[in-house]
């Protein structure tokens, strides 16, 4: 198995097992995987087969569940107690999203469920099962960013970058159900994510300009 | 974080659910939309060994007109509400007031039985069914019963639900458009630090109040005080919303201290009647 498939085809935990050089060179190549899926498209794991998810504990309750990452259908077998985020992050390592508060305040950890946003911390991973789930790892498009990727840079609306991913998915959640939202919409959308740069005006910026808005070029 | 251990059960009926509850009585947990009770258990403030899944049982999620009265599923979410157009029509206060409830990915997963059953003495949804006189569903063991919003909230996180009974759908009478929600949020998670719903009816008004106290509350005296009067004086709405924290003791926390509390149930109480009265 090359590293550029792993995120999907290994849903365990491995975190007592790697050095912090091997996580280091893990997160490189998590990077590489993601542009790699980017440019093949989504790689889908053998169907019908189950994704084992070791864990530490061996006795707690577990539940075999099926979801649709990005478009890729895992059937796993979950702790009960995971969250989604922890799903996400842990198990199927896609660590774009992140945990900030870890519950249910600051965004970071948000992605898309059936399309609607939603604080993946807060969420139990059995939950999602028969249902859809975009991470920030699911924007882009055949090697294309997602535009509101493309105008996030654009209008350097990251700065230290934390809370990105979620800012990212609420802006899309917003921008589907509402491709041309005002600036007091976009802020309305996106209360539910804390920027401690506080970089809101460019987050606002850039979601005007991935909308089509005139005044998203202003800079 | 992980929350402890628990076993994950899926009830596919309200009667699947109530048997569970009765078979692992106080070892088990209903989950609405978790977002009060998964931190919770995050913090082993909350440690079931049992969870009770409602999300995946069909007809609790409803928000509809029946004879003569609005009956709301105790699985809507907050978003649902909040963009209901019989609600806007019908039930103005209910939008409203979702409109208000933490922040979209809240609105989206969070559920107005669940904030009820939970009764965070922050939440909105208590402010509104009790100015809206609601009438709270219960089904247990022993059959349904219909419990009166200002009955149903006995103390801190405490409501007259027993462990083996579900909350199952909340009916409030069709209202004017004179209905507010006035409320000052802790920014962050936009809980009410004192939030005022407001009702106004042929001959008289009523008044909810949370996030005061260690459970919301009828300001019964800001009622009274008001009986009979279809248009007060902006004098008489001030005289009466000082009477908001009658005998009422006040939370303080990190957030605010009592002595704010109480002001801010005074300065909501004030907005929210001038403009439910249109004053």
């Amino acid at each position: 198995m090359s590293k550029g498939n792993r995120e999907v085809t290994m849903a365990g935990s491995h975190k007592d097992e790697v050095s912090r050089r091997e996580f280091l060179e893990g997160t490189g190549a998590a990077v590489v995987a993601v542009t790699a899926a980017s440019t093949l498209g989504a790689q889908a794991p053998v169907p019908g087969a189950l994704e084992t998810a070791p864990s530490a504990v061996e006795d707690v309750p577990r539940t075999r569940i099926s979801v649709i990452v990005n478009g890729t259908k895992h059937v796993l077998e979950v702790e009960d107690r995971w969250t989604l985020v922890e799903l996400l992050r842990d198990h199927l390592r896609l660590t774009g999203t992140k945990i900030g508060c870890d519950r249910g305040e600051c965004g970071a950890c948000t992605v898309l469920l059936d399309g609607k946003a939603v604080y993946s911390c807060s969420n139990l991973a059995v939950w999602a099962d028969g249902r859809e789930i975009v991470t920030v790892e699911g924007l882009a498009r055949g090697g294309r960013l997602d535009p509101l990727q493309q105008a996030f840079i654009d209008h350097n609306a990251p700065q230290c970058a934390f809370c990105t991913s979620g800012q990212l998915m609420s802006a899309r959640a917003l921008l589907n159900r509402n491709p041309s939202p005002t600036a007091a919409q976009i802020r309305s959308a996106m209360v539910g994510n804390l920027c401690r740069c506080a970089n809101y005006p460019a987050i606002v910026e850039a979601v005007l300009a991935a909308a089509g808005q005139p005044n998203g070029g202003a800079r | 974080m992980y929350p402890a251990p628990f076993e994950y059960l899926r009830p596919a009926t309200i009667d699947e659910a109530i048997a569970l509850l009765v078979t692992h009585g106080e070892d088990a947990k209903i989950l609405a939309g978790g977002h009060s009770l998964i931190p919770a258990m995050k913090l082993r403030l909350a440690q079931p060994r049992y969870i009770v899944d409602i999300g995946r049982i069909r007809g609790m999620s409803h928000i509809r007109e029946t004879a003569g009265r609005i009956v709301v599923g105790a699985m809507a979410t907050h978003d649902a509400i909040e963009r209901s157009a019989l609600l806007r029509e019908k039930c103005p206060l209910l939008p409203e007031t979702a409109g208000h409830i933490g922040d979209v990915q809240v609105r989206n997963k969070g559920t107005i039985g669940g904030s009820l059953a939970h009764a965070d003495p922050a939440g909105d949804w208590p402010a509104a069914v009790l100015a809206l006189d609601a009438d709270i569903e219960l089904a247990g063991p022993r059959g349904r019963r219909t419990v009166k919003a200002d009955g149903f909230f006995v103390d801190l996180l405490t409501t007259a639900t027993a462990p083996d009974e579900v909350l199952v759908e909340i009916r409030v009478p069709i209202t004017s458009a004179k209905v507010a929600y006035e409320k000052t949020e802790q920014k962050a998670s936009g809980f009410a630090i004192a939030g005022v719903a407001v009702v106004v009816e042929q001959g008289g008004v009523r008044v909810g109040v949370t996030g005061v106290a260690a459970k919301a509350y009828r300001a019964k005296a800001v009622e009274r005080a008001l009986a009979g009067q279809s248009a007060p004086t902006a004098e008489g709405i001030a005289r009466a919303a000082a009477l908001a924290a009658e005998r009422v003791e006040a939370l303080g926390d990190i957030h605010a201290s009592p002595e704010y509390r109480l002001h801010l149930a005074e300065v909501n109480t004030a907005r929210a009647l001038r403009r439910a009265y249109g004053n």
